[in-house]
């Protein structure tokens, strides 16, 4: 009898394996291994009672698990915080949160309004604030403009005389000779360092930039100002800052090793992720478009439901992760991220009704009009405009009486 | 979109899944098991890094491992299609 339920057990854990999603299945597995007082029959009647417990806590077929969603998401929405905060932090960064965050992800705008990258770094560079820091500086985008305190001229003698910050030197690392390179190497003129001030750079402009007769063109000096001011020394584009923070701090053998991080403003993940010392498999950006070009659109999926349960969980809200899950599935079912909205997955669907029922009434009957659409009433708020009952739950059922009754031979 | 192909180590990151490509036989077997057509699953373009990495052509189905919260590993499936990014 005890042989015959092991044998049971086997075919209906083999059946269990590929029918309950794997963290269940394993947790069963962990937990039947420790009851080591059941008897081969119970432990039969607890797989299959898990099994049924699964099966009757699936999503029904016709569920409206859209409308739930949005409802789940929504009803909670409403008690988000509507203002942008300031992240308290060592260096302070705006970062939108709350509702104005959450509508920038479903919207699935292009840029965030405060771009964000979390950037970590590799084995080499992780545990020294020092390396951290090398880090930091190569992210940084900085030009001439950051690292001086003033640039003067005068109209009449093509000379611009720039006086470096020495603060702003040592801060992103660099010397002055790097400067006069930059400055000689776009051609801008040549440049010499006062002898009595190292921190004074002369430049003066060829003949060819600045020709005799608009010597006092004020326009000329103008634009070369900020040609000047705009000269790229080292850096990633669109990072306009980057901080250090510390990620981890544990204890090995008696000593402390802290793991650092950085955090930018700005975003540019293609490029940084290209950046010595950074760590190629974490680093993360909140600029959904970006992950979607540089990692693909299974990558954006997941950044998606990361970015919906971060905004949520900050606010303190309780929502299924389910629910974030189905949005971003709809926002990448076809390669591309759209919005939930107007212009993506509402504005795309088939039919006239529930299109203009969303936004822009009006426009949409005018434009179908011109099209000559139809109207088949086969989704939920078509239904519920016509009147009639929405395929959803009991209503995708349709049963009638035969009339003809088959007469069974044999 | 530009000519220069991904990287390889961009699978390598935590928020890319395992991607496969589908041999003819596995995809009619997956369409058949979910009972539905190919232009019925969720679509990849044909210029997403990680199918231009795997070399997939128009009309494959991708098997994704995606690591769900919720279920441990969830399989989903995808199929290629040759669109132009609208971006």
């Amino acid at each position: 009898m005890a042989r015959d339920y092991e044998e049971k057990l086997k075919r209906l854990l083999a059946e269990a394996e590929s029918m309950l999603p794997k963290s269940i299945f394993n947790e069963l597995v962990e937990e039947l291994g420790k009851a080591s007082d059941l008897t081969p029959e119970e432990k039969y009647r607890v797989v299959e009672e898990v099994i049924r417990g699964y099966i009757s806590s699936m999503a029904q077929p016709g569920e409206p698990v859209g409308t739930v969603a949005a409802q789940s998401i929504g009803e909670p929405g409403t008690q988000m915080t509507l203002r942008t905060f300031h992240f308290a932090g060592l260096m302070e960064f705006d970062v939108t949160l709350g509702l104005p965050r959450l509508i920038e992800i479903v919207d699935a705008k292009r840029e965030p309004s405060t771009p964000l990258m979390e950037v970590y770094l590799d084995e080499a560079h992780r545990y020294d604030e020092k390396k951290a820091k090398e880090v930091a500086r190569r992210l940084e985008y900085t030009t001439v403009e950051k690292v001086m305190s003033s640039l003067e001229y005068s109209l009449g003698d093509r000379v611009f005389r720039l006086r470096l910050d020495p603060e702003m030197l040592e801060d992103k690392a660099v010397t002055p000779e790097k400067v006069i390179s930059v400055i000689e190497e776009s051609g801008i003129g040549s440049v010499s360092q006062d002898p009595e001030d190292p921190l004074v750079l002369k430049i003066e402009v060829s003949e060819k930039t600045i020709p005799e007769e608009s010597l006092f063109d004020y326009k000329i000096y103008k634009d070369l100002e900020s040609k000047i001011k705009k000269l790229y020394i080292k850096g990633v584009k669109n990072i306009n800052r980057a901080s250090i923070r510390v990620l981890e701090e544990s204890v090995v053998e008696d000593k402390k090793v802290r793991e650092y991080m950085i955090v930018t403003e700005g975003s540019n993940l293609a490029e940084v992720l290209k950046v010595e010392g950074v760590d190629r498999t974490r680093t993360t950006t909140n600029n959904i478009f970006e992950i979607a070009e540089v990692l693909g659109i299974e990558a954006a999926r997941t950044a998606i439901i990361e970015e919906i349960s971060k905004v949520l969980k900050e606010s303190g809200l309780d929502v299924d992760i389910r629910h974030s899950m189905l949005v971003a599935d709809i926002m990448t079912w076809n390669g591309v991220v759209r919005q939930i909205g107007r212009l993506g997955v509402s504005g795309e669907k088939p039919s006239v009704l529930a299109r203009a029922a969303f936004e822009v009434t009006v426009k949409q009957f005018y434009e179908a009009a011109i099209r000559g659409e139809e109207e088949s009433l086969r989704g939920v708020t078509e239904a519920i405009i016509a009147g009639i009952p929405p395929k959803v739950g009991t209503g995708l059922v349709v049963m009638t009486i035969s009339p003809i009754h088959r007469r069974v031979e044999g | 979109m530009s000519g220069k192909a991904p990287e390889k180590w961009i699978l390598e990151h935590r928020l890319v899944p395992e991607h496969r490509v589908l041999s003819l036989e596995e995809a009619i077997q997956v369409l058949r098991r979910l009972g539905v057509k190919p232009w019925q699953l969720p679509q990849i373009s044909i210029n997403d890094p990680v199918v231009r990495l795997l070399n997939a052509k128009p009309g494959d189905i991708i098997e994704i491992r995606r690591k769900s919260p919720t279920g441990g590993v969830a399989i989903a499936y995808r199929l290629v299609v040759a669109f132009e990014r609208r971006s």
